[in-house]
């Protein structure tokens, strides 16, 4: 995330940044960019969405720091109502060129104040973007891109894979807003997953290849725009679709996956789709817990495992109750 | 083509007042009889409007709210394209998108006006620190009621601009009710313009109802934003002399407040001053009158000849 923003920042004079600490946090963008780019609020996440969405609409390119996901309850009204509407209501006449930043899920135990993945919501709301990378990687590439993005784009940073190392490509690095990737390819079983959840799926792929179970693993890596062909032609091709994520599954990103190849892709199916996701609860901060809330690769090899001993056209639950 | 009005005498003032009074009341009247979507009018607060709009400069932003009317006409807007867009017609504003709500004008300096309450209080921060980091001479003028200034985000807004010493005058229009709740249930002091102190920015209370008082003060407060690049916090003590959102029966009003208010109407005082003095005939007056109702005619005529938008505009300009 350093790098692109230095990168952004050095190649466009109108990106800036700000928020709670932001200019105590990133000495180095300090010290190359001025006080005038890189700077700290007040707290209050309310007027620091709202001046970026002010500042986007008449010419800068804001990106601005709302520490915790939660804590964008107190941003919504920029964000959905200002910076994801007014392009619309004013006929065209503003864009909102702007990126927050958002640390989510689980890794850090500190408990469901810090701790939710509200992805979903932003999805929901028409005018915005939402990216969620799974690398360091693509840390690097899609922030610079949601960055060059002439549209809000909040971007999620999931603290369990911010917590880990990764190797991050030198120099200029853009991954396009709305473009999935096969982190592995298989021809069994379709796992579809974001953020922390990707490497979850990873894993079980690896079990499950010992087991001769060959699965295909999407990252979706943007949720808005959603690569929508990516998904539907692993479906095809695997005609088993899996769904992983950490956040809660009533109307969760899951929730739409499904949707979207239970209506273009049901032909193809094989076997009922299967959702592995959090549970509809806060986190709780207790680390053992924290940790067993995201989907685990043992739960998604064992969904797998059942779905292949199914036969097609037959209800999974009714075998899922023969299996019990 | 869209120009920003100029006022460099009081009749032009008075001109913009009468034209703000004569489009709205007509609004209020196409609505009652024919059912047409309901919209907030600032009938009494004329004054306000056009005092602050006068005294701003070509280049200088504006950010608005749901009672708008008066600062986007003082401004300059076309009251035909004004009326297309409350009748949701293609040649409004913003195409039929924004109804009379969110009516934004880029080519005037009217940005981003919001009817989320608060709204421009939230994007007039971020409008003020484009204009300073892109070098811009224009400070940004931001509009708010008295029921915004109970929201959160009043306090976020000004504490910022002054934090950060952003050129942003704002003006609280305080008609003395939010919505159907008056200002005397919601708040312990009678002024808003107290409230500045606490976040060390200079803020002075104005009649309202005087448009020559409001363009001296904005004058001077625009002239300290300019000179101090901070903020400055004008209210204007008026009065909403019609209901909330049109129709609207009032019921709810005090009628010896009402009564009392009406005896101060801005546009009647103005005209009272201006004929007394004698720097008006009421001849010239009353051909005044006509042309803008003239004018009202046009712009009804011209919006309801307008085409409604084609129904693809449904989801065109949401992304860029
Ligand atoms: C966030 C929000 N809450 C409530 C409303 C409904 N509402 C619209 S205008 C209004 C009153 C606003 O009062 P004030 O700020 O004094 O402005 P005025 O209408 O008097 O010009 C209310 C409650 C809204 N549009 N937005
Ligand atoms: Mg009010």
């Amino acid at each position: 995330m350093a790098e692109a923003l230095a990168q952004e920042m050095r190649r466009d004079a109108r990106v800036l940044m700000f928020g709670e600490g932001v200019a105590t946090k990133r000495p180095e963008l300090l010290a190359e960019f001025g006080a005038d780019r890189v700077r700290n609020t007040p707290l209050a996440e309310a007027i620091i969405a709202g001046t970026a969405a002010g500042a986007a609409a008449t010419g800068l390119r804001p990106v601005v720091d709302l520490l915790f996901a939660p804590f964008m309850t107190y941003a919504m009204d920029a964000l959905v109502n200002s910076a994801g509407k007014l392009r619309f209501v004013s006929g065209g006449q503003f864009s909102f060129p702007l990126v927050t930043i958002a640390m989510s899920g689980g890794g850090w135990a500190v408990g469901a104040q810090h701790n939710h993945n509200v992805e979903a919501w932003f999805a929901h709301s028409p005018g915005l973007k939402v990216a969620m990378p799974s690398t360091a990687a693509d840390f690097k590439g899609l922030l610079a891109a949601a960055i060059r993005d002439d549209n809000p784009v909040l971007f999620f940073a999931d603290i369990g894979v911010l917590m880990q190392e990764g190797e991050v490509p030198p120099g200029e690095h853009v991954v396009p807003l709305g473009r999935a990737a096969i982190r592995r390819s298989g021809t069994d079983v379709t796992l579809v997953a974001y953020a922390k959840s990707v490497q979850a799926c990873s894993q079980a792929a690896d079990t499950l290849e010992a087991q001769g179970i060959s699965a295909e693993v999407i990252d979706l890596r943007t949720i808005k725009p959603l690569d929508e062909m990516a998904i539907l032609a692993s479906a095809r091709k695997t005609g088993r679709v899996v769904i992983v994520h950490e956040a809660s599954r009533m109307c969760g990103v899951g929730a739409e996956i499904a949707a979207l190849v239970a209506e273009r892709a049901f032909d193809a199916l094989r076997a009922p789709l299967v959702r592995l996701t959090g549970p509809d609860a806060p986190a709780a901060a207790s680390y053992p817990l924290e940790q067993a809330f995201a989907p685990q690769p043992a739960a998604i090899e064992a969904a797998v495992c059942t779905l292949l001993r199914k036969r097609p056209a037959l209800a999974g639950q009714v075998l899922a109750t023969l299996d019990a | 083509m869209d120009r920003i009005r100029r006022y460099s005498k009081p009749l032009d003032s008075l001109q913009s007042m009468l034209l703000i009074r004569a489009y709205e009341e007509r609004l209020a009247a196409l609505q009652a009889a024919a059912g047409l979507p309901g919209t907030c009018i600032s009938v009494g607060q004329e004054a306000s409007a056009v005092g602050v709009v006068a005294a701003l400069n070509g280049d200088d932003l504006i950010l608005t709210n749901h009672r708008s009317a008066g600062h986007l006409l003082a401004r300059g807007a076309d009251p035909g394209r004004m009326m297309a867009e409350v009748m949701g017609k293609r040649t409004g504003y913003c195409g039929g998108k924004s109804g009379s709500l969110h009516i934004s004008v880029k080519a005037l300096g009217v940005v981003l006006t919001s009817t989320i309450v608060g709204g421009e209080l939230s994007l007039a921060t971020g409008v003020a620190l484009s204009q300073r980091m892109l070098g811009r001479s224009g400070i940004v003028v931001c509009f708010f009621g008295d029921g915004a200034a109970c929201e959160g985000i009043f306090h976020e807004s000004i504490n910022l601009a002054s934090v950060w010493k952003l050129p942003i005058l704002y003006v609280c229009e305080n008609n003395q009710w939010q919505a159907f709740v008056h200002r005397r249930e919601t708040m312990r002091t009678d002024r808003i313009a107290s409230w500045a102190a606490g976040y060390g920015v200079e803020a002075v209370t104005v009649d309202g109802n005087d448009v020559q008082a409001v363009q001296t003060a904005t004058a001077e407060a625009t002239a300290h934003v300019r000179g101090t690049s901070r903020p400055f916090l004008l209210e204007c003590s008026t009065y909403r002399l019609r209901g909330h959102f049109e129709p609207d029966d009032q019921s709810y009003v005090d009628p010896a407040e009402l009564a009392a208010w009406r005896t101060k109407d801005p546009v009647e005082h103005m005209k009272a001053r201006m004929l007394q003095s004698g720097e008006l005939d009421a001849q010239v007056l009353a051909g005044i009158e006509t042309e803008i109702e003239r004018q009202i005619d046009t712009a009804v005529a011209f919006a309801k000849d307008s085409p409604y938008p084609e129904f693809d505009q449904m989801t065109t300009d949401v992304y860029a």
